[in-house]
């Protein structure tokens, strides 16, 4: 029975891939992109201004009306993008010396061992180490303590460096992991042509190892930039600066859902351009 | 063209007829059959599972001190109570309306709304023995009633206050100008609460500070009002402000010395106090008064589990449950069996808290939602609406 | 050797100032566990072991777990199934719009999880749907596919095609052949997708407290109320402390078994 199932299958390649791709494309396709759709209507639908509740079908601009009209809405969303770019650049700077620390200098115990270092973190809640980071970023906090002596004092909750410490500092292991295996995946016997043919450390670093790494260092900032561009937990937590995510978590937490539909245009557009981006320099295949 | 006039004139006189018969009926109770969504004839069989929204420290389980009215409630109804808690009124609104709850505590601002959406029911008071010994103050407001019937029952009332660490502001403020005004030891350390109806505490400092202004109703602005009100508020926030979403963070602010001053509930005063390495905190009604709140326990209108509703709002209303919650929120209780129960555990607290003092709730405000016809019997003002509000909120804090 | 010392030495220094920098708050967080006073000032003010009771007691944190356990167990599995057919699919055969699919399963990973929230959740009341475990478990498997996809296509690109050949030769039909070659040399992706995505569902919660219900909670959405209640911050760190302890130990064997590719081709 099963062979000429199978056998029919092996005679039709085209159904066979129909029949792997139906569940998992249909699953995408109606969970995610219907409901996304779905969220994307209701920006074009009014709202009762008394109740806040949304009237369906009720075609409108209104809320569109309402993002460009305040020019807040603006300043939110380049303050949210500069962040991100800050915090993709800070955990790309942190994790090459890093990464290649792990591949290319360190004993294979001391390899599986940073390795694992590195992946733990992911294991331990993101709400608690952002509290933990707050211990620490208060006015009178760790940080503060520290530096006391020297005259200076914490920063305290309102600072906006405080959400870009905290983001580079979760999303770091997103980009440690892909650029250690980009690392991995270059063949010693490059490295030691280049050195042969003259190259110094520098040179062989910036035309050879460089170059190989760009997929990765893409890959990884594909979570670094989208994980930044839409939280609103940590600017919330260690910030009074409001991001992206605030004000389409405000906005639907607070009956305005047709102006969160509309605003979540913007971090939907921004990720997509990013992601064409960051498919050309070769980021997909090495996710 | 004649045809046209008599249909039309027909219309408006069948709408006039409609309009002025639907606001006779006074009685307590629906008459007739036409019963209204959510209305309980009689109580049935608890369900066994109960859904709330609550503001939190308003269903404690005996986490904090042996407080807990929630685990006995279980035990004699079988009713599991799940809790999500709101982070203000417009979310408690939201969460209501998402269908997922049976009901929750609801200030007027949020109560209000609520009432007129038809998302929660009038409540059949004669299906709960407690009702009839909750103050009469408390029964049949704006806030809890519609057209003569009561859409739920008082689970407290109290003011917003104004609290200080006392090693840091020496002398004793009694006006709100503290957090409007600032001081070098204040600023950059002003703890205010993040919901748009905080803009009613800007319009008070304005009814004290700019009568010109002709402000009569903190949360009913036009837009000259409210255009000052903002600008106050930008101003404060110039100073070095940390606004407080969850009363955690208040608490986690004031207890490192982040914060020095702010506006509170007595409730956050009251863990501050609780707690020996906690630095000292005051706490007072400052002279101007005060915006306030007054909690209503509401049931959905599509609640899943209206019983297992009516016996919570029953609970809530008995002297043990009424007694320990507002002693540990540190508002003021509904009932003056509350008040003797209160006693027990807290000498003083109905005093303190002017459970019965009716004249004391006159100066305070009590929370409501902004109209656009300014909840007035002039036709010709125009308000500010409850959008407007929220936009402007979301404006301040996105700069 | 093709680093020079200094340079060697140099980034050592550095890897070790930035696995400081990394471990800091977690220090923080088992510090923070045992610390007398609840409510978080610094430095900590006594050493207790009184949270550990509680949350031992706990019906709450029990009855998160629970849920966190079989709602990241559910969408793990549905989450390999569902990447396995398309890294197959994807893998093995070339169409048109290729390209446009594998664009498609990385949205829910890059799209922020606010407007995946939102989407979801509108939809859900839109078509009446109560939420409660079964609608975490289909926001948790909808962006869980492109972990298990992308560590199955990773490896499928490395696994050669002669093994499979040759089974189909000696007479074998295609689903002994996936069964008895294929798979287990998918094993190591299987197994380091199926982690990283349980790891990645375990501790979600942007989009969880949109797709849960009002009874049912996981465990990050029990920490998320639990941090809004001043003296709960000592019992939500013990309970973190505990799961970071309990997880070295999957890593360290998917990393024994992984052999260094459960960091490889993905998250």
């Amino acid at each position: 029975m099963i062979r000429r199932i199978t056998g029919w299958f092996n005679r039709h390649p085209r159904a066979t891939l129909g029949a792997l791709l139906a569940g998992p494309l249909g699953w995408i396709s109606i969970v995610y992109l219907g409901s996304l759709l779905i969220l994307l209507m209701h920006a074009f639908w009014s709202k009762d201004s008394f109740t806040g509740k949304v009237e369906p079908f009720n075609w409108t601009l209104d809320a569109f009306a309402q993002i460009f009209s305040n020019p807040v809405y603006f300043t939110i969303a380049a303050r949210t993008i500069g962040i991100a770019l800050l915090v993709t650049i800070a955990a790309a700077a942190i994790a090459l010396p890093v990464a290649y620390y792990m591949a290319r200098i360190a004993s294979p115990r001391k390899r599986a061992l940073l390795l694992v270092a590195v992946t733990m973190p992911l294991w331990a809640s993101y709400l608690v180490k952002i509290y933990a980071w707050r211990t620490i970023l208060q006015t009178n906090g760790l940080l503060g303590w520290a530096i006391s002596p020297f005259g200076l004092e914490g920063p305290g909750l309102t600072e906006i460096a405080n959400s870009w410490l905290v983001l580079t500092y979760l999303w770091l292991p997103y980009m440690i992991l892909p650029v250690y295996a980009g690392l991995e995946r270059i063949p010693n016997s490059l490295l030691e042509a280049s050195a042969d043919l003259g190259g110094r450390g520098w040179i062989t670093f910036r035309r050879v190892i460089f170059p190989q790494l760009i997929p990765a260092l893409a890959a990884g900032s594909i979570f670094t930039f989208s994980l930044s561009i839409g939280d609103y937990i940590v600017p919330d937590l260690v910030s009074d600066a409001k991001f992206i995510g605030n004000v389409i978590y405000d906005n639907s937490a607070l009956g305005s859902f047709p102006v969160a539909a509309a605003f979540s245009f913007v971090p939907i557009i921004v990720m997509i351009g990013y992601l064409l981006f960051a498919r050309r320099l070769g980021a997909f295949e090495s996710l | 063209m004649k045809r046209f006039k008599g249909v039309t004139l027909l219309a408006v006189l069948a709408l006039l007829v409609a309009a002025c018969g639907g606001s006779t009926s006074e009685s307590a109770a629906p008459s007739g059959d036409e019963k209204p969504a959510g209305w309980l004839e009689a109580l049935g069989a608890a369900e066994g599972e109960l859904n709330l929204i609550i503001w939190p420290g308003y269903a404690e389980r005996g986490e904090y001190e042996g407080f807990n009215w929630v685990d006995p409630f279980e035990a004699e109804t079988g009713c599991k109570v799940n809790v999500t808690a709101m982070t203000d009124s417009n979310n408690g609104v939201q969460l209501l309306q998402s269908g997922q709850y049976d009901g929750g505590s609801f200030s007027g601002d949020a109560s209000v709304r609520l009432m007129t959406a038809g998302d929660v029911a009038p409540v059949n008071v004669d299906l709960l023995s407690n009702y009839a010994a909750v103050f009469s103050g408390l029964k049949n407001q704006a806030h809890n009633s519609k057209d003569g019937m009561p859409y739920g029952v008082p689970h407290g009332r109290g003011p917003n206050l104004l609290m200080w660490n006392t090693d840091v502001v020496t002398t004793a403020p009694t006006s709100w100008d503290a957090v409007w005004d600032g001081t070098a030891a204040v600023n950059g350390k002003i703890s205010i609460y993040d919901s748009s109806i905080y803009i009613a505490d800007a319009a008070i400092h304005l009814m004290a500070k700019r009568p010109e202004l002709g402000i009569k109703n903190p949360y009913q602005l036009n837009e000259e009002q409210f255009a000052a009100a903002i600008d106050l508020l930008e101003k404060q926030r110039d100073l070095g402000v940390i606004y407080w979403g969850s009363y955690a963070d208040q608490v986690a602010g004031f207890a490192s010395g982040d914060l020095v001053i702010g506006t509170t509930w007595q409730f956050m005063a009251n863990v501050l106090g609780g707690d020996t390495t906690a630095p000292k905190v005051e706490t007072v009604m400052p002279a101007e008064g005060s915006t306030g709140w007054s909690d209503t326990w509401m049931m959905a209108t599509k609640a899943a589990n209206p019983n297992c509703m009516y016996l919570w709002m029953n609970h809530m209303m008995s002297a043990e449950a009424n007694g320990q919650a507002t002693v540990f929120f540190g508002e003021a209780a509904t009932s003056e069996a509350a008040c003797d129960y209160a006693e027990t555990i807290a000498p003083g607290h109905c005093e303190l808290t002017h459970a019965s003092d009716e004249a004391y709730w006159e100066s305070i405000w009590y929370r409501t939602t902004p109209r656009e016809d300014c909840d007035d019997a002039d036709a010709a003002t125009t308000c500010k609406t409850q959008d407007d509000w929220v936009e402007a909120w979301t404006t301040l804090r996105g700069n | 050797m093709v680093e020079s010392l200094l340079v060697r030495a140099v980034l050592r220094i550095f890897t070790g100032a930035v696995m400081v920098f990394i471990y800091l708050p977690l220090v923080i967080l088992a510090v923070y566990a045992f610390n007398a006073s609840p409510l978080g000032g610094w430095p900590p003010s006594g050493f207790t072991l009184d949270w550990f009771g509680e949350a031992a007691g706990s019906p709450a944190i029990r009855d998160a777990l629970a849920n966190s356990l079989t709602v990241a167990t559910i969408s793990t599995l549905l989450a390999l199934i569902l990447g396995t057919l398309a890294a197959l699919a994807m893998q093995r055969y070339s169409f048109f719009g290729k390209n446009a699919i594998s664009f498609l399963f990385v949205l829910p990973i890059a799209l922020p999880g606010v407007v995946t929230g939102i989407s979801l959740q509108s939809s859900f009341k839109l078509f009446g749907i109560d939420l409660g475990l079964h609608t975490i478990v289909i926001a948790h498997a909808t962006f869980c596919v492109v972990v298990a996809y992308n560590n199955v296509v990773a490896r499928l690109r490395r696994l050669p095609r002669s093994p499979e050949e040759a089974s189909a030769d000696l007479g074998a039909d295609s689903w002994m052949t996936f069964r008895r070659i294929t798979l287990p040399g998918m094993r190591t992706a299987l197994l380091s997708g199926g982690l990283l995505a349980f790891a990645l569902s375990f501790d979600e919660v942007i989009v969880t407290l949109f797709a849960a219900g009002p009874g049912t909670r996981t465990l990050p959405i029990w920490v998320f109320s639990e941090l809004q209640r001043s003296y709960q911050l000592p019992v939500v760190n013990v309970v973190a402390l505990l799961l970071v302890l309990v997880s070295v130990i999957p890593v360290w064997v998917a990393q024994r078994i992984g052999g260094g590719e459960i960091t490889r081709g993905g998250r």
